[in-house]
């Protein structure tokens, strides 16, 4: 587990680092992701140490978005006399772009024949 | 004996009562969501916010004190963002074969999501920094506030805006594309990334495996995507080109 922490931690850290030095418009843990991808793809032995912490991490993910869903509730009220319209927009828009992807997903691999096992 | 007032104000001072309450909440959210069947209308992530801002509304307690303790949770969102590569790895035989749908899709999705609400913000008559706050919400937070700030957004407002997005993804979501009897898992789950990012990618892994995995690739994709996409839109809505 000690180890699995490690790497994880590190990829964060180098992701970090170089979202930072490249001035790149990525956010660190993004680009910490694209690295463990890639150590996983270069060392497949990697996936066996890791797998037991991230899949305790990510089996809690939604846990980790509710300190910031607090912060949320206080500031719609800055909204001010535009919350009506901005709720409006953000409802509205979320659904057309769930529908839109979804429905160009299943359109295009339908065209390109990519089906899933 | 010390009597409460004395015992709450040292608590109160301190991380480890805010810290409790976050995973006492969210554990009363997901014991509502499997009470209610696993409904996707009973959000975890909804309650444990509602229920939390209750009490701190009760106690009087600021958020900053609240954050304290919470922190801790929050900070895992790095190392959380880092270990979706473990899902993505398991489907990377399955990613290369549905490589041309995610791009439509991405290009499609990430689009419809910037300029639907920025369409329906100015016709009711938002306009400027508010604008420029809206059109990135669908991008992962930090992504979203940093170019929300470069085309002259508020971080805060993009911060809620993000958030509101994300909630809304993930209970839409699965009645929506039941709605449109969509079956293929991959689809569902790069939509739902795509536009409400890791709160949808979240859902999307508690629904099934294949989803989360293609939730978490739209989530890195829009990432990317977003930062061009979204001052396009703007400047697009902004010269009344709808």
């Amino acid at each position: 587990m000690l180890h699995a922490l490690i790497l994880i931690l590190i990829c964060q850290l180098l992701g970090e680092m170089a979202a930072r030095a490249l001035g790149l418009p990525l956010p660190g843990p993004v680009l910490g992701m694209v690295l463990l991808l890639a150590a996983l793809v270069a060392l497949p032995r990697l996936g066996l140490l890791v797998r037991p912490v991230a899949q305790g991490i990510l089996a809690h993910l939604s846990l980790l978005f509710v300190p910031a869903g607090v912060g949320v509730v206080g500031h719609v009220a800055t909204l001010g006399g535009q919350t009506g319209a901005i709720l409006l927009a953000v409802v509205v828009s979320t659904v057309l772009a769930i529908t839109v992807g979804a429905l160009t997903f299943a359109a295009v691999a339908r065209l390109t024949g990519s089906q899933d096992d | 004996m010390t009597d409460f007032a004395e015992i709450w104000s040292y608590l109160s001072q301190g991380p480890l009562l805010w810290l409790t309450a976050t995973l006492c909440a969210y554990a009363l959210g997901d014991a509502c969501f499997r009470l209610a069947g696993r409904s996707p209308l009973v959000n975890p992530v909804l309650v444990a916010v509602a229920a939390l801002a209750v009490l701190l509304h009760v106690t009087a307690t600021p958020y900053a004190t609240y954050f304290e303790g919470a922190q801790f949770v929050h900070f895992l969102l790095g190392p959380a963002t880092v270990a979706l590569a473990l899902p993505l790895y398991d489907s990377l035989p399955r990613l290369r074969r549905a490589l041309w749908p995610a791009l439509a899709a991405l290009v499609a999705g990430s689009f419809t999501a910037a300029l639907s609400a920025l369409a329906i913000a100015k016709a009711l008559g938002v306009d400027g920094p508010v604008l420029a706050s809206l059109a990135p919400k669908s991008a992962t937070a930090p992504v979203a506030i940093g170019i929300a700030e470069r085309m002259g957004g508020s971080p805060t407002l993009t911060a809620v805006l993000v958030i509101l997005t994300g909630i809304t993804g993930a209970v839409v979501a699965t009645p929506l594309l039941n709605a449109l009897r969509l079956r293929d898992w991959r689809a569902r789950g790069f939509a739902v990334g795509l536009t409400s990012h890791g709160i949808g990618t979240a859902r999307a892994l508690q629904v099934h495996p294949t989803a989360g995995a293609f939730a978490a690739l739209g989530m890195a994709l829009n990432a990317l995507a977003t930062a061009l996409i979204a001052p396009l839109s703007l400047s697009l809505i902004q010269q009344g080109i709808p």
